[in-house]
């Protein structure tokens, strides 16, 4: 088992004083940040990313930078759940599922019940999608190192075809807005020839836009807008988390254990076919829905419909990293951030990451082991502290988020006109969540642009144009078929309706 | 949600779909447009520069297409309203001052000007004392300034204040 052996030398990475120290700075801030308004995994990682560039320079340096990046990412996961179960508010997309029971069951004045089942259910899929990381990805990416350009393409066209076939959102608004994002990654230099495109003699395009403040703007404005016109106030239950109810709660909890191994399932599935943690959270919940016993009593607060889309969505969360180190495609805008921060900092993400930097792989998978127990201790044991940043009035954490956001947007390039563009896609991303326009494959195709675009050129320049190279071989021919299946799946599913229907 | 506090919409779902396909098939043109110019064809080197942007922008101007004609078909019950008047005011008194924000940064450095929004937020939609929002603005300026400028050692952009006073 090389991978044990591996993983033994990872956790010997990850469990310095140092490492475990940004852990816990990590989770805590993450928590926060999961719990704010208009800060989320996303464009929180995407915020901090520039103070982790002079960490990443010394010795081991990127290794501690991932980890307090990733760290961040598990808070933010957790951090959801608290404002779904105290104040109905699902402070992240992924857990708007774990409203429909959670909040019941806080009114019930049974809210430690509920928290305790969906941290625990948080920690149980995020552990089962390590597990599966572990394992799994040693083999993807020796399998992908015999990748040539037509099989890279294949893959991010797979990325692609995925969110549009399996995202509820309109098919056509996620083609739309995801060839705005290439169109977007096209701008400034082309990187084959170095002609400048799309940049209409602006200086300020030469660069292109970069992914990061798109995040910002459109994850992080967009959504203080919207909250805004939600109203101001929020009400929410109390927060105590007493030992009893903790005990209570686990004793319950093994009972639901098939409904666990199914939303674990799901969340993996989706997490690593880019689905991301927002639809297998639903899934998981309206599977867990059907086949549970008490099914009909669901969305008047039942644990197990807390546990369900907990579960689904941090597998998914945590999965999601799995397709980005060993291919170098992010299976959601979180991942593509981190993506992003090893492209910073010098790593190549990919295949050859797991024979060239060894260490910090494995010294992220084994961090994610134990990132994930931390994670649990604190949300256990501060969650009174962290409901209490809910309290504060909305009209004085707003102003100050945004502030955040325009430093954050500031510091990727030291750049003004880079906070000008963040605020532009705030205003783009408020009318996208309404239109349901999806955020999600626009930023990934921001991220994705330039190395899809070059993919396929490399690709088509060995064939002399022909198309059928992505059809050349087995491997190239079934990734790109189940790609086509996947984009025209919307479709199918309308005429299987229609022919039922009759 | 407009339609449960019964406000009157400033505008309805049809408008702002119209609104944003258009927009998507504008930039979709101006992608064809720029790509065409730098060649989208083959040549003896392989793809032409503007070979991959032009069937982005040929895909999302199709795809806008789509989404036009599907806002053309919004009528009656589907027709929903956007956002109301004092909705849409509300959104406009956060966005016109951050706006202006990132605007002044530029002149007065970051730290002066969060400390004027902070305060303005804080006066405009949250109407507390003044004493309040001075001591949450100077102390929010304060805070990133110690964190930025003395901790990671990251410079912020500064204004004529912080030149004053010598820390820049």
């Amino acid at each position: 088992m090389e991978e044990i052996q591996s993983l033994i030398q990872g956790f010997g990475v990850a469990l310095s004083f140092k490492n475990l120290a940004l852990m816990f700075l990590g989770i805590i801030l993450g928590v926060i940040i999961g719990v704010l308004p208009g800060l989320g995994g996303a464009n929180g990682v995407a915020i901090l990313l520039p103070l982790t560039f002079s960490m990443a320079q010394t010795e081991g340096g990127q290794t501690s930078a991932i980890i307090l990046l990733s760290c961040i990412y598990w808070g933010a996961l957790f951090g959801g759940a608290i404002t779904s179960i105290l104040f109905n508010i699902p402070g992240e997309p992924w857990s708007v599922a774990t409203t429909f029971d959670g909040y019941p069951l806080a009114q019930k004045g049974r809210a430690g019940h509920a928290l305790t089942a969906a941290f625990t259910s948080s920690f149980i899929g995020a552990f089962v999608a390590v597990i599966v990381i572990t394992f799994l990805s040693p083999i993807i990416a020796s399998f992908a190192l015999e990748f040539g350009p037509a099989e890279f393409f294949s893959v991010y066209l797979l990325t692609f075809c995925a969110f549009v076939g399996m995202s509820k959102e309109p098919p056509f608004k996620t083609i739309a807005a995801m060839m705005m994002g290439f169109a977007l990654a096209a701008v400034g230099t082309d990187p084959v020839t170095g002609t400048l495109r799309l940049t209409f003699g602006s200086v300020h395009m030469l660069n292109g836009f970069d992914f990061l403040i798109a995040v910002i703007g459109l994850f992080g404005i967009g959504e203080i807008l919207l909250t805004l016109e939600e109203g101001l106030a929020f009400k929410g239950a109390s927060a105590k988390l007493n030992l009893r109810a903790v005990m209570e709660t686990w004793r319950e909890l093994p009972r639901y254990w098939l409904t666990s191994l199914r939303s674990s399932a799901v969340g993996c599935f989706m997490g690593i076919v880019p689905g991301g943690a927002t639809p297998a959270s639903f899934m998981a919940y309206g599977v867990a829905r059907r086949f549970s016993r008490d099914g009909e009593k669901f969305g008047t607060g039942q644990v197990e419909g807390v546990v369900a889309p907990e579960t689904a969505a941090h597998a998914a969360g945590t999965s999601a990293l799995l397709p980005m180190l060993t291919l170098g495609v992010p299976g959601s805008p979180t991942a593509a951030v981190l993506l992003g921060g090893l492209l910073i900092w010098g790593l190549q993400p990919g295949p050859l990451l797991f024979v060239e930097q060894k260490d910090f792989v494995w010294g992220l998978i084994a961090s994610m082991y134990l990132g994930n127990i931390a994670g649990l201790i604190v949300v256990l044991t501060c969650v009174p502290l962290f409901a209490a940043i809910l309290r504060i009035p909305f009209s004085v954490i707003a102003p100050i988020i945004i502030v955040i956001c325009s430093i954050g947007a500031f510091t990727v390039h030291n750049s003004l006109f880079d906070v000008w563009i963040m605020v532009v896609f705030g205003v783009a991303g408020y009318f996208f969540k309404k239109l349901a326009y999806p955020l999600a494959p626009m930023v990934l195709a921001i991220v994705l642009g330039d190395r899809a675009e070059a993919s396929f050129r490399q690709a088509i320049l060995g064939s002399q144009g022909d198309m059928l190279v992505f059809f050349e071989n087995g491997l190239v021919g079934s990734i790109t078929s189940l790609a086509l299946f996947l984009l025209l799946l919307p479709l199918l599913a309308r005429v299987v309706a229609r022919l039922r229907g009759r | 949600m407009a339609e449960q506090s019964g406000e009157r919409p400033a505008f309805r779902y049809k408008t702002a779909e119209l609104g944003m396909a258009g927009l998507f098939l504008v930039l979709g043109a101006i992608v064809i447009f720029d790509s065409v110019r730098l060649g989208a064809r083959w040549d003896e080197n392989g793809p032409q520069p503007g070979y991959f942007p032009f069937y982005l922008g040929l895909l999302v101007c199709l795809a806008s297409a789509v989404n036009f004609a599907l806002g053309l078909r919004l009528r009656g019950e589907r027709n929903r309203p956007f956002v109301g008047v004092q909705q849409l005011k509300l959104v406009l008194a956060v966005l016109v001052p951050s706006a202006v924000f990132a605007g002044l940064i530029g002149w007065l450095g970051i730290y002066v000007s969060a400390i004027l929004y902070v305060g303005y937020f804080m006066r405009v939609l949250g109407a507390y004392a003044w004493w309040k929002l001075a001591a949450v603005a100077l102390g929010n300026s304060t805070v990133f300034f110690l964190i930025f400028e003395m901790w990671f050692k990251i410079p912020l952009p500064k204004g004529p204040l912080e030149r004053l006073l010598g820390l820049d």
